[in-house]
């Protein structure tokens, strides 16, 4: 039984592989490092990351695939295709600046056990979008997300914490279970897991297991909204985000909801395309409840409420999540989803390096301001200028507003995808949450060029940083700031040349 | 000279200005720190915008002048082709007069703002973000593609929402945010607008969109499409009842923030309305028309009574306000004679564009002056019961303050004239397939709003300038207009005489531009 051996491209894996077995290495020399050489860990995770992330460019021509099943018209589970390869990119550029942003920042975590965690869930976040079967998707997706509730629960002096890695665990495992009924059906009714031949089985259904596919499909949905809290299922994430230790939050933010979005983009534009006409108004009428639940969270935010900037970003990265949904909703009526898709992608990278540089910004922040409240921003122009240029340059991005050009036309193209679709009311109701959200970035970003309320800086709340003096000498791990650099420089870039992010809107994945 | 030179030209326009405005933010380089970094800082936003002043007088001598309706000095370059946006410059008639208004006034604020710092903020962001707003206006003006002519249309709503928040006075902070908050949302629902035209005609060329007049657009299109971008301008316009947001805005921002404010961001409404609706839409607008018509009275005579309200004594009107709302009213003309549809009323519009922006600018100037030595622009605490006797006090700034205000209400032979009166001339005879009756209506009503007018700044130069002989011996003395005052403001009155008594110079430029945009009507 030769053909059952099936020959693996182990080129097309190395994207995964080298995070994965990193993470092992990891784990294993924490035992034998001595205490002050822990940091070590840190930069070697940072560099894996980087490694893995430059893999991709052997494989930029996008035609290797893995795992097929023999003979000819099988399916394969792993395709390294360009959608597959941009998308790990991003999350292992993702991985790789929370990294940068946990160096210095988490002295309070066990390291072996953080980095281990760290690295095994960017591994689960960059095998799925290659996945191209239900199970493997699966997997993948868990693979994400386990290791992420324990993340957020490893500040194990912390209530909240627990908290928060409690209410995270019970709706991801909640949304998996919803999601694995929703395949079982799916299979029940299909009779295969790959997506291509789900997508060909679901068009000739027999009448009788119709309505079981159609419950599978929806169920499926379901479970996914809830990974990527859509609304009405985001009530997890501020509590979540804002109990997390902060380079986590981040991680969730940018790299988890990318990997549920991949998730996703496949269920829905490749596997469960002849339902088109079902989940392209529902996505649509979730998108514009995600929206706008998001920012008017967000425009509630008290700037004296601990950890303020961290709940904000929560609230606000659940709205860009409603932006995300949109060229997906507008994909279920176009000839040619690629369009869509690309616009989807094409705005989650951009978000990807603008929240990941706030989210740095709010770590360099909190260094010397533990409680994370907003008022804590008030002049910070004026204690640390290139910070508060760097985060209000991300915070316009985010809003859409020049001078950060690439948020404006990540924001545009987004548009233009629901135009072009006839959905002239979802434009309608983005157009006016765009509005909503810049209240809230413009009021923060207002606060940082702001008069220093009094005489003692803002930056000198900690006690033990004692006075305003101290607070600036409070070093900056090298970790941060390139961070912050990072991810500046590359807004900025994007900014002059929006095309290096938006010629995917152009259509050439998928 | 020729064209390729003309083509830098006016890229060094659009682009110095943001140099400009980050370098303002670096540190001064060694020999160039002046007296201290204020100092240093200021003098480099005047430099900045001085270059840009000389540029652009540069492009209006080397602009063919023979041919106006062409556009000149024309860049081309592909930026983002996955949305089909091009990095496309042009000017024509039409442009070229905003691009030297834009350019001129902001430098008269760059000058005026160096000797004269409004207090709130560091001069460092000042003047960024006063080059900032400057890169934007030049180049909403200048674009000649409909997704940059968004991004220029955005780009001034960040510098302006710091400059009132940081600088103004009053509730400052609360007319920052509305605002801003009008503004991006009247825009982002041009940009739905925008998006309409570009998806269905294929292309975001301004130039191309024009030339087809709407033929790649159905109708229905169209009106969806007039109507997003129509509303998005008309809220920058303003037109009344979107209006709500200008008066607090200008009685809260700095004296340069209300100057530039009305002399140039509020053009860039009316300059789209021209630019993109007229030709792109012809059909939704020709739909449209009348109702901007009659908004457009309704907000001449709004606010022309607002104004007399303000202006009466015992109502304690403030005097940014007052002109601030009797901006509402000059542009209702220009609004006015953009709805004729006709090239008379169109080549008005342009016009009154222009004077509001030389007269209007140059009553914030004046008003900013009287606020900063009173203390106040309360009307009667200016004023009290026998007047401020501003001719007796300070007889120079007494009499350029009649003087804008004549020029304001349109006495022939300034500026503020020609553009009101074609704009009605238009609306006297509208565009085929508009109700003759409705617009003979609407310029009766706009003609009894001239009256109106007139009224109202009379009261305001009896109260303000006339007093008893009392209060004009008050001491200590009030100072008389400054050296840097008279360089700031001497342009704008004398371009105010020379638009009054020379029209056919700008009326000669917008002419045939303003035909070959109306082909489709």
């Amino acid at each position: 039984m030769a053909s059952l051996v099936q020959p693996v491209d182990w080129t097309a894996l190395t994207p995964v592989l080298i995070p994965a077995a990193l993470a092992v290495a990891v784990l294993v020399a924490d035992l034998f490092l001595p205490q002050e050489r822990k940091p070590l860990l840190g930069w070697v995770t940072a560099a894996g990351l980087a490694a893995a992330a430059l893999t991709v460019i052997p494989l930029r021509d996008g035609h290797r695939t893995t795992f097929c099943q023999p003979g000819t018209g099988g399916g394969c589970s792993y395709a390294a295709d360009h959608f597959t390869l941009v998308i790990q990119v991003l999350v292992l550029g993702g991985a790789l600046l929370t990294a940068l942003l946990s160096i210095g920042t988490t002295e309070r975590i066990p390291a072996g056990e953080y980095w281990f965690l760290l690295l095994s869930s960017a591994a689960g976040a960059a095998l799925l979008p290659a996945s191209r079967d239900l199970a493997t998707l699966i997997v993948a997706l868990e693979v994400t997300t386990l290791p992420a509730f324990a993340l957020v629960g490893l500040r194990r002096d912390d209530r909240l914490s627990s908290e928060a890695a409690l209410k995270f665990f019970l709706t991801s495992v909640t949304a998996t279970a919803v999601s694995l009924l929703g395949i079982s059906f799916v299979y029940a009714a299909t009779g295969t897991l790959q997506l291509n031949a789900v997508a060909e089985g679901l068009t000739h259904t027999p009448d009788q297991l119709h309505t079981l596919a159609r419950a599978g499909v929806a169920l499926t949905l379901v479970g996914f909204a809830f990974k990527l809290a859509v609304a009405p299922f985001q009530f997890w994430v501020p509590d979540t985000y804002a109990g997390a230790p902060l380079p986590v939050a981040a991680y969730l933010s940018v790299v988890g909801k990318a990997a549920g979005f991949s998730g996703l983009i496949l269920v829905t534009v490749v596997a469960f395309r002849p339902y088109a006409h079902v989940w392209g108004p529902a996505t649509g009428v979730l998108a514009a409840l995600t929206m706008t639940v998001g920012n008017v969270g967000a425009l509630r935010q008290r700037p004296d409420v601990k950890r303020g900037a961290v709940r904000l970003l929560a609230w606000s990265s659940i709205g860009q999540a409603g932006y995300l949904l949109v060229p997906i909703a507008a994909a279920a009526s176009a000839d040619d989803p690629a369009h869509e898709v690309g616009t989807t992608v094409a705005y989650a990278l951009m978000y990807a390096v603008v929240n990941l540089g706030a989210f740095a910004v709010v770590a360099l922040v909190e260094r010397t301001a533990p409680h994370s409240r907003l008022a804590d921003y008030r002049g910070l122009y004026a204690s640390r200028p290139a910070a508060a240029l760097a985060l209000a340059f991300f915070l316009l991005c985010l809003a859409g507003l020049p001078p950060g050009v690439i948020g404006l036309f990540a924001k545009v193209a987004v548009f233009s995808s629901a135009v072009g679709a006839q959905h002239g009311w979802l434009a309608v109701i983005m157009a006016v949450n765009v509005v909503i959200a810049l209240v809230y970035y413009l009021r923060w970003t207002a606060l940082l060029f702001a008069a220093a309320p009094d005489a003692t800086p803002v930056l000198g709340k900690d006690a033990d940083a004692g006075t305003g003096a101290d607070a600036a000498a409070v070093r900056t791990p090298a970790g941060l700031t390139l961070a912050v650099a990072l991810t500046a420089v590359a807004g900025i870039a994007l900014s002059g040349a929006p095309q290096l992010i938006l010629r995917f809107a152009q259509g050439a994945l998928l | 000279m020729n064209d390729t030179a003309l083509q830098y030209v006016l890229a060094a326009i659009v682009v110095l200005p943001l140099l400009g405005s980050v370098g303002a933010l670096l540190p001064p380089p060694p020999g160039l720190r002046g007296r201290g970094p204020d100092q240093a800082v200021l003098r480099h936003g005047v430099t900045v915008t001085g270059a840009v002043l000389i540029l652009s007088v540069v492009l209006a001598a080397g602009f063919d002048h023979d041919h106006p309706a062409r556009m000149q000095a024309g860049t081309d370059l592909n930026w983002i082709p996955a949305l089909r946006i091009h990095l496309h410059l042009g000017i024509d008639g039409i442009s070229l007069p905003l691009v030297v208004l834009t350019a001129l006034l902001t430098f008269l604020c760059a000058l005026y703002s160096y000797f004269h710092l409004p207090a709130g903020g560091s001069a460092k962001s000042f003047v960024a973000l006063l080059l900032l707003l400057e890169a934007g206006t030049l180049a909403t003006f200048s674009v000649l593609d409909l997704m940059l002519f968004f991004l220029a249309f955005e780009t001034v709503l960040i510098p302006m929402y710091f400059l009132i928040a940081r600088w103004g006075g009053g509730d400052r902070e609360r007319s920052a945010l509305r605002f801003i908050v009008y503004t991006l949302l009247g825009s982002v629902i041009m940009l739905l607008g925008l998006l309409l035209i570009g998806v269905k005609a294929g292309t975001f060329d301004m130039v191309a969109l024009a030339t087809d007049n709407g033929s790649h657009l159905s109708h229905s299109t169209q009106l969806t499409a007039a109507l997003a971008v129509g509303l998005g301008l008309a809220v920058k316009a303003p037109m009344w009842p979107l209006h709500s947001w200008l008066p607090d805005a200008h009685t809260a921002a700095p004296t340069v923030g209300s100057v530039l404010l009305a002399g140039v961001l509020l053009k860039m409404g009316t300059y789209g309305l021209v630019r993109i609706v007229l030709p792109d839409t012809p059909g939704g607008i020709q739909t449209f028309a009348p109702y901007l018509a009659a908004f457009a009275v309704v907000g001449i005579i709004y606010g022309s009574l607002a104004c007399l309200a303000l202006a009466r004594q015992g109502n304690g009107g403030d005097l940014k306000r007052l002109i601030a709302y009797s901006s509402v009213g000059h542009m209702g003309f220009v609004l006015l004679g953009i709805a004729s549809l006709n090239p008379t009323g169109v080549n008005g519009a342009l016009f009154a564009n222009i004077a509001h922006g030389l007269i209007t600018g140059l009553l914030f100037f004046l008003v900013g002056a009287i606020k900063d030595r009173y203390g106040s622009s309360d009307l009667d605490e200016l004023a009290g019961h026998g007047g401020a006797a501003l001719y007796g006090r300070a007889p120079r700034l007494g009499g350029l303050l009649a003087f804008a205000a004549v020029a304001s209400l349109g006495l022939p032979g300034l500026a503020g004239f020609w553009g009101e009166m074609l704009a009605m001339f238009g609306a006297f005879k509208p565009g085929a397939d508009l109700s003759r009756p409705a617009y003979l209506t609407f310029t009766a009503l706009a003609a009894f709003g001239t009256l109106l007018t007139a009224g109202y700044l009379l009261t305001v130069v009896r109260r303000v300038c006339m007093g008893d002989r009392e209060t004009s011996e008050l001491r200590p003395a009030l100072a008389d207009v400054r050296a840097y005052e008279f360089a700031a403001w001497t342009p704008l009155a004398a371009l105010t005489v020379l638009a009054g008594l020379w029209p056919a110079a700008l009326l000669g430029l917008s002419e045939p531009a303003v035909r070959s945009l109306l082909g489709g009507h």
